[in-house]
């Protein structure tokens, strides 16, 4: 028996969101008094490999294996699957981001093993297992039976924090058979945007909506941000109109964020708006309308333009960091 | 090429949710039903390039699981421009029963790109493109943001933690899509909802399967504190709450 979690590392290095699937494991793993090991796949150092030791892992596997540099959704699940059946895994964890969401049902299927995506809690039993996870947009949240024998979830990132439970690891090379018709699809080009804090990694992100009135008044936004070490995101309008890129549009439609704190600088909070947002520790809104529904979701409000604002936020920013 | 694209029936996204029978069941009362989100933006992209190679996409199917009740919303993508509609009449319990369903039906038949939504906004499962894919034994590229057919062969946006990848994969596969897809979904025209009526809607008897989860009970979110208001004239007073009281900053 064991937990087995697959973490993720970003060219080599691995993010918050593993030690915190580690850490997630860990606390199942004692309750089930078993013990936590975690697969990685790609080039990783063994000082990086013995960080997830930190949070609980006792084993980890390690997978080298050229035609895995790549994301392929057939072949990384065959690598979970054999990983799977010689730990004896009851119970598997991915993070619930573009890997997770693309592994896991395959999983499912191929270990007929339900499924809970999205969890944001520990189960809230075990006979049968049962876990909690955000449905209708985060409108609801659905107790989740698994009544298979084998269970997997995806952890909504930054739901349940990083805990350090120091355990000597030990590293184990695994090669797991693929099979050449598990490699049918080929990537043929990786762009990456360098330099940015990730939104879905940050602890602090500042928000613009359309009260935010053109492109030409981000630069407010951006100030914040780089003062309180945030990440940048939008509306949906705000995208769409491409006053931003893409890739900031949150909601619904767009990114699922749980920060610690998200700034709402001129966002209406249409419900759809709020669905991305509503795992916010803590939700900061600025809008003149006072009637607005973002005020309904936020912990704190200022009534006003945001125009003026975002300036004297700055300057107050700077006088407590300067403190 | 043939394209099917899974839709799920959802309630609309304004939707006040409430649940009945002691929070075992989500209360349909009122809900006014439309195709998922996602699923019409993977339908719109389908018409997109079917419009624009004119030929290379010879038809376009919309199939759901579901029952009788659904036909309206297997209707409305009839008449934003599928050319047919299978409906599989089963209850979608849970998401393997659904894949299950699908995979029975498409094995018998020959599509060579079946799309799917990320996730439908109910469940918000992100799982049945995934598990039919497995079910088909076919490729899966999930999280696509945009795709072309170029010379008979398929070439995707894919969207990963940062940054994007170009894949291409053989047909059959499984495009499992999200943002970007297309903009806007396609309104239905006049004459589309007409025609829409006349379009081939065909109904298939459900296998049996079994499901692997159940929702067993529902709840919902705890209210929130009121929201502590703050003088727009004392910004500064915000930023110390954010760092004294709330402790984010
Ligand atoms: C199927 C579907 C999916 C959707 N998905 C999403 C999604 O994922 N994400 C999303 O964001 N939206 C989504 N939407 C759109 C959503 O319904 C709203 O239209 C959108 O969120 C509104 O964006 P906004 O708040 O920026 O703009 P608006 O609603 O126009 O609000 C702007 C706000 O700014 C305030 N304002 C204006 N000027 C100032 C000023 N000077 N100072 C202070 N405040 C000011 C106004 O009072 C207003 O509240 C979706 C819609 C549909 C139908």
């Amino acid at each position: 028996m064991s937990v087995l979690v697959y973490t993720e590392n970003w060219d080599g290095k691995f993010k918050k969101l593993s030690f915190e699937l580690v850490s997630f494991a860990c606390e199942i793993a004692k309750t089930l008094n078993t013990n936590v090991v975690a697969l990685s796949i790609g080039k990783v150092n063994d000082d990086e490999l013995n960080k997830l030791g930190t949070y609980g892992a006792s084993k980890i596997l390690n997978v080298q294996n050229e035609n895995l540099i790549n994301l392929n959704n057939q072949a990384y699940t065959s690598v979970l699957a054999q990983a799977a059946a010689k730990e004896g895994a009851t119970l598997i964890v991915f993070a619930h981001n573009n890997t997770g969401k693309a592994i896991a049902p395959r999983l499912s299927v191929r270990l007929k093993a339900g499924l809970a995506t999205g969890v944001l809690a520990l189960p809230s039993n075990f006979q049968p297992f049962t876990i909690a996870k955000k449905v209708f947009t985060a409108k609801a949240i659905a107790n989740v039976v698994i009544k298979t024998p084998v269970s997997i979830v995806t952890l909504l990132q930054n739901a349940f924090g990083v805990f350090e439970t120091p355990v000597a690891a030990s590293i184990e090379a695994f090669n797991p058979e693929i099979k050449d018709n598990e490699l049918k699809t080929e990537v043929k080009d990786v762009n990456k945007v360098s330099g940015k804090i990730l939104l879905t990694d940050a602890e602090i992100v500042v928000s613009g909506g359309r009260g935010m009135k053109g492109p030409e008044n981000w630069g407010s936004i951006e100030e914040l941000a780089t003062l309180l070490g945030a990440g940048t995101a939008c509306s949906r309008p705000v995208s769409d109109e491409g006053w931003r890129p893409h890739e900031e549009h949150t909601g619904q439609t767009g990114k699922i964020l749980a920060p610690n704190l998200y700034i709402a600088c001129g966002i209406s909070g249409a419900i759809q708006h709020l669905g991305g947002i509503s795992g916010s520790k803590c939700i900061v809104a600025i809008n003149k309308d006072p009637d607005a529904p973002i005020f309904e979701a936020a912990d704190y409000g200022i009534v006003g333009d945001v125009l003026k604002v975002l300036p004297e936020m700055i300057t107050a920013v700077k006088e407590l960091k300067g403190n | 090429m043939k394209i099917l694209v899974c839709i799920s029936n959802v309630p609309d996204t304004t939707t006040k949710i409430k649940f009945t029978d002691n929070n075992t069941a989500f209360d349909q009362a009122g809900v006014q039903w439309i195709i998922n989100p996602w699923d019409e933006l993977a339908l719109t992209r389908a018409l997109d390039i079917k419009d624009a190679q004119a030929g290379m996409v010879e038809e376009i199917t919309v199939i759901n699981v579901g029952l009788a009740a659904t036909e309206p919303t297997i209707r409305k993508a009839l008449a934003i421009g599928a050319d047919k509609g299978i409906r599989i009449n089963a209850e979608p319990k849970d998401a393997f029963t659904v894949a299950s369903q699908l995979a029975d039906v498409i094995s018998k038949e020959s599509f060579d790109i079946i799309l799917c939504g990320i996730e439908s906004s109910d469940s918000n499962g992100n799982n049945v493109g995934g598990m039919l894919s497995e079910l088909l034994d076919m490729p899966s590229v999930s999280s696509v943001s945009h795709f072309d057919i170029k010379d008979g062969k398929v070439e995707l946006k894919r969207e990963i933690d940062g940054g994007q990848e170009t894949v291409s994969t053989p047909i059959p596969f499984v495009g499992i899509v999200q943002k970007g897809i297309a903009k806007e979904p396609r309104i239905p025209s006049m004459r589309g909802i007409m025609g829409a009526r006349t379009k081939p809607l065909q109904v298939i008897e459900a296998i049996q399967t079994e499901t692997l989860t159940e929702f067993a009970t529902y709840d919902l979110p705890k209210p929130k504190a009121a929201c502590k208001k703050i003088d727009p004239d004392n910004v500064k007073e915000l930023v110390q709450l954010l760092h004294n009281e709330a402790k984010v900053i």
